[in-house]
């Protein structure tokens, strides 16, 4: 791969940004009065804008990088992380949680819970959720310096500490307002950042049948039919026909269902942006705008580096993508190697300082998370509770501090592992993936009880963990990857199969754990008090005499209609 | 909010993409060789320029009507 030199033009561009994204936090500084200005914009913002935020505060190290890399390993079949996973859970969230999240004026996702059933619920929720903001915002940190470390031999510690200090002044001076808005700036820069390249590299590929005849030799290099990197689900009836080594029920199921609803739906990072919205209606169309966006993302992140493999194919190995210590291609480099291949110095700098703002923004994300969950969640129900709202504004300032303090630790931990990625989604499973179980019994059942939900939830977690304990993906290492109890039951044909599996199995057993001790348990709420938390127990939204572009109703089929026919086109 | 987020980003782009531009028009044709021979620079500089200008009409047309 091309060792990236920067010139001046380029790192002017840099620093413009760096300009601006201060600047903006300068400029609302003044605003952050409250506590509800400082974690939640006051809800203010414009549906528009929190839509925009809504997707930026998730294109994090994972989205740019992470699905640049699944493109060049897995081809086309990355897409079903958009259009089978992203795009109806958005859907779902939009229309029929929103309501609950934002009509029970409930301050962040633990909350609720401690609403809908009670206060050990949301203690679990909230201490779980905050170290995980820490750990994904530390990652996101580790992997910006670590990139930049390789692409232009800047200094590790310098990349992190500096990045790492830009998000902490913009959100310590404008909050959460000011990571909305500057997750806003981030995302055009990204879009206008990364749409010439993929211009540049399906021109240079003779546009997308020229890539097609390509890839179809990646595909039969490996041994798998012609079209496995170009279509979609046509080679995904069994798990071995596909480099993803994944099955359609598994994938569905797993990513689609559990994973994708998981994260979408209960996960404060993106909720906390469409609960800043100003109004019941633009929380609505908070997620159901962003999975416009959203749809067409695959163009800016998958296929950049389904034409590195091509590339790096139609080369004879010639090493445009580097090898990892083992020998194998480290996809990872595959967005980065795109860049320096086809950016001219101007255009180049426009491109890492897009690569920056992603990392920032997804940073930024966890932070303003974990500050609010922390000082509401956290230190307002168990260490301080009572005192006024300008001591809790100032807890929200120093939570800025030592979150992103605590960020800047995981981050050199996260140095000492090899695979970031499988921690996160390891993490990602055991945690997340029963919540969205507990949070559908608690929103569409009423019988639903306190110990049912903590107990479901624990019992999950539990599960997760020991079928990851208990299972291996072929070929893989005991340890990390799974298989540590000692006996393996079940061997997956890859990990991201595994990964699926985990989903399901604790998704299910929390969601049937929570229902049986529920009906054994006592129900303490009333009804009056399950009043806008339940959905039999909350009078419908009559969507007011709008135009079928503000009813979310409407925009939630159009997006719905746009992702069938994606997956038509591209099956 | 009293920050109008169309102003810094319109103010934003129409500068990145002026420079990148501008730079496009002076630099040597020699660097565009990895760009297919495009003058991507000028092209995507140009892009950039109008949708900066289009964000700060459209704030400035907000900001006339309050």
């Amino acid at each position: 791969m091309q060792h990236i030199e920067l010139h001046l033009i380029d790192y002017v561009i840099l620093i413009l940004y760096f300009v601006f994204v201060l600047g903006i936090g300068w400029a609302l500084r003044r605003y952050m009065k409250t506590s509800t200005d400082f974690f939640l914009s006051g809800r203010s913002i414009p549906a528009w804008i929190a839509g925009l935020a809504f997707i930026s505060a998730n294109l994090g190290a994972q989205e740019v990088i992470g699905m640049g890399a699944s493109g060049a390993k897995y081809g086309i079949m990355t897409s079903h992380f958009y259009w089978v996973g992203a795009i109806p859970a958005m859907v779902f969230v939009g229309i029929f949680m929103m309501p609950f999240y934002y009509g029970s004026k409930a301050r962040s996702v633990p909350e609720y819970l401690k609403l809908r059933f009670d206060e050990k619920t949301r203690g679990f929720n909230a201490i779980s959720f905050a170290t995980m903001t820490i750990f994904s915002s530390g990652v996101s940190m580790y992997a910006l310096a670590k990139l930049f470390e390789i692409l232009l031999s800047w200094n590790f510690h310098f990349s992190l500490l500096v990045s790492a200090l830009i998000v902490l002044a913009y959100i310590f001076l404008g909050g959460l307002t000011s990571a909305i808005y500057n997750e806003v700036l981030q995302f055009f820069l990204i879009v206008l950042g990364f749409l010439p390249l993929t211009f540049l590299g399906l021109k240079d590929m003779g546009g997308w049948d020229g890539l097609k005849a390509k890839l179809a030799g990646v595909a039969t290099s490996h041994g798998y039919a012609a079209g496995t990197w170009t279509e979609s689900w046509n080679h995904m009836s069994t798990a071995a026909s596909n480099p993803m080594g994944v099955e359609w029920f598994g994938m569905v199921m797993g990513l689609g269902f559990v994973l994708s609803f998981g994260y979408w739906c209960t996960d404060f990072l993106v909720v906390q942006r469409a609960m800043a919205a100003d109004s019941m209606s633009a929380a609505r169309r908070t997620p159901l705008i962003a999975a416009f966006p959203k749809m067409i993302f695959p163009a800016l992140v998958i296929l950049p580096g389904m034409i590195a493999i091509a590339i790096e194919f139609q080369s004879g190995g010639s090493g445009f993508l580097p090898k990892q210590a083992d020998g194998t291609l480290n996809y990872n480099m595959a967005v980065p190697a795109m860049l320096a291949h086809y950016f001219p110095q101007g255009l180049l700098g426009l491109g890492l300082t897009a690569l920056m703002a992603s990392f920032m923004s997804g940073m930024a994300g966890n932070v303003t998370a974990f500050n609010t969950v922390w000082t509401y969640d956290i230190y307002q129900s168990y260490i301080r509770p009572g005192q006024s709202d300008k001591h809790y504004l100032w807890m929200g300032h120093m939570a800025t501090i030592f979150g992103i303090l605590l960020s800047v630790a995981a981050a050199y931990a996260a140095s000492k592992f090899n695979n970031i990625m499988d921690m996160l989604q390891l993490v990602f499973a055991f945690v997340n993936a029963p919540l969205f179980a507990t949070f559908m019994l608690g929103m569409f059942w009423r019988r639903a009880t306190g110990h049912g939900a903590f107990l479901g939830l624990i019992s999950g977690t539990v599960a997760a963990a020991l079928h990851h304990g208990l299972t291996l993906p072929v070929g893989a290492p005991v340890g990390i990857k799974g298989g540590w109890i000692g006996s393996i039951v079940h061997s997956y044909p890859s990990e991201m199969a595994q990964n699926f599996w985990t989903a399901i199995f604790a998704w299910s057993v929390c969601f049937l754990a929570t229902i049986l001790i529920s009906v054994l348990t006592r129900r303490v709420k009333t009804d009056e008090e399950l009043k806008g938390l339940v959905y039999s127990l909350t009078p419908r939204i009559k969507d007011p005499d709008v135009p079928w572009h503000r009813q979310p109703a409407m925009l939630g089929l159009i997006v719905m209609a746009a992702a069938v026919v994606l997956n038509i086109i591209f099956w | 909010m009293n920050l109008d987020i169309r102003l810094p980003i319109g103010l934003m782009f129409a500068l990145v993409g002026a420079i990148i531009g501008v730079f496009g028009l002076l630099s040597d044709p020699a660097i565009y060789q990895r760009s297919l021979g495009i003058n991507i620079n000028l092209w995507w500089g140009a892009v950039m320029f109008l949708f900066g200008v289009v964000m700060l009409f459209m704030a400035r047309r907000a900001g006339r009507k309050t």
